[in-house]
């Protein structure tokens, strides 16, 4: 069975197709969360769904299936891309590849992996010291309503201060633009959903989704680099 | 009528499957625009013949668009700069005067290069014989085809798909080298059909390991074969036979 759920060529597409509409909806509910550092109230109504998302039973659970989707998502992605460079093993003397495509569709390898340099970072910047180490900034909590909150928000100010950590995080946000353009909409082939009737609405939905989400990301260093949000 | 074009071609040369090739430079002069892309070659030959030289071997057979034999990658494209057509439909008029033009075999582990420009294309022959087909008894009272109603939009899409030819450019072109335009046309094309419901999962599943086992990269939807397929097909084929596995991947009987 385990070979014929990743033997094929098509079910390596297939498992990819999925962990990357996973991954997405991943990205949305993680936007909408850190999205509420613009309330600009000193991060109390971020902190409170911080406290929320570190806490929860469900959410924790959903962490670790996150972390397996996305290892599942890499995995695959390497498997496929070095068969993939053994199906021509000589090359091309004079390739003009930008006639029939784009260099986006023919990069998600290298755009994955500098994702991944980034999420390296950002996973120590924010996982490893929610979850394991405890925050750098001093003093780590603070209350309101009788209740204990730990400062993630202070944390973001914190490491937003180096403007080099604000360029990676934006160049992170760009690779992932790049990824999703080609992604999303690559998704939604692979599980067979190209009707023509469909095809025109997920295009869209893909490009939008693209633009929005890195975008709302990539504001987050920058407002609080700039002190647009305090 | 004015002199002819002068070019500058750009050729792969290979004695044989093992041996080393190399791109070798030679100047052809007097080509018509009116010429196509094989008869410049012809021309070319000739040239190389009357001089003693061994003439560039190439694969052609129908030159009108339907055999699917003249496989050549022309200056960084399958079948050359134009949409929708073959090597040999492709006129000198499309070139430049003095241009340089790249002429190379179709580059893919299942495609072995027998001689300079010519490519074992097997491998599509047995992903073929895998399930490309329906298995009609024609003995005794056999059922007219034209007496089977299939709807319109139905049997327009089959024969969209069945208009491949198995030149084999979307796995040339697919920087992955994926085989898949084709297999997922001539998938398509029998899954649209009653006639090809008797054996449509066994089909999917036969002609997609068939096709792995060649040596075929995995498509990733970069969609360079729909641009570069010389019959226009259209990667919804794909899309069609990925719902086709995975429907016969959960369930696998009839
Ligand atoms: S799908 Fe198009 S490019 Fe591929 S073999 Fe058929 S005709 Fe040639
Ligand atoms: S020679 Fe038959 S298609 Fe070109």
């Amino acid at each position: 069975m385990a070979k014929g759920l990743f033997g094929s060529s098509l079910m390596k597409k297939f498992w990819m197709a999925l962990t990357g509409i996973f991954l997405i909806t991943f990205l949305v509910v993680h936007c909408l969360i850190n999205a509420m550092i613009f309330f600009d109230d000193g991060g109390m109504t971020f902190n409170k769904w911080a406290h929320f998302m570190g806490t929860n039973l469900i959410i924790r659970t959903m962490e670790i299936v996150l972390f397996l989707g996305l290892i599942l998502h890499i995995v695959d992605g390497l498997m496929l891309y070095f068969q993939n460079r053994r199906a021509r093993p000589v090359k091309y003397a004079y390739e003009k590849a930008s006639a029939s495509s784009t260099w986006y569709s023919r990069s998600m390898a290298l755009l994955g992996t500098l994702i991944l340099l980034f999420l390296i970072l950002h996973l120590y910047h924010f996982w490893l010291k929610t979850r394991i180490t405890g925050l750098t900034v001093e003093p780590s909590h603070i209350f309101f309503d009788g209740h204990r909150y730990e400062d993630l928000f202070s944390e973001m100010k914190f490491v937003f201060k180096h403007l080099w950590v604000v360029i990676v995080y934006v160049l992170g946000c760009i690779s992932l633009f790049w990824h999703l353009l080609h992604g999303f909409r690559s998704a939604f082939q692979s599980l067979g959903f190209n009707y023509t009737k469909y095809k025109s609405t997920i295009a869209f939905m893909g490009d939008a989704f693209s633009v929005i989400i890195p975008s709302i990301f990539a504001a987050m260093p920058v407002a609080l680099y700039t002190g647009w949000i305090q | 009528m004015e002199k002819g074009m002068n070019l500058k071609l750009k050729i792969w040369r290979q004695k044989n499957t093992n041996e080393q090739g190399k791109i070798v430079e030679y100047p052809v002069s007097n080509v018509s625009p009116d010429m196509s892309f094989l008869e410049m070659i012809d021309v070319l030959n000739d040239s190389l013949v009357a001089k003693g030289e061994e003439p560039v071997a190439f694969d052609h057979d129908c030159r009108e668009g339907i055999c699917g034999m003249c496989s050549m990658f022309i200056n960084g494209e399958a079948h050359g700069p134009n949409r929708g057509v073959t090597t040999c439909q492709l006129h000198m008029r499309s070139f430049k005067e003095g241009e340089t033009i790249y002429i190379e075999p179709w580059r893919s582990e299942a495609f072995p290069v027998i001689k300079d420009l010519m490519v074992d294309r097997g491998a599509f022959d047995r992903i073929q014989q895998a399930g490309g087909f329906v298995s009609v008894n024609t003995s005794g009272r056999t059922l007219d085809a034209n007496a089977i109603p299939i709807p319109k939009e139905d049997a327009d899409k089959a024969f969209d798909a069945a208009t491949c030819i198995g030149c084999g450019a979307c796995a040339a072109t697919c920087p992955n080298g994926s085989a898949m335009l084709f297999v997922a046309a001539k998938v398509s094309q029998f899954a649209l059909l009653p006639q090809g419901q008797v054996e449509r999962k066994e089909r999917v599943l036969n002609m997609v390991k068939q096709m792995d086992e060649e040596g075929f990269g995995n498509c990733s939807n970069i969609g360079a074969c729909e641009v570069q397929c010389p019959k226009n097909i259209s990667i919804e084929v794909i899309a069609r036979m990925n719902r086709e596995y995975l429907m016969a991947n959960v369930k696998p009987e009839n």
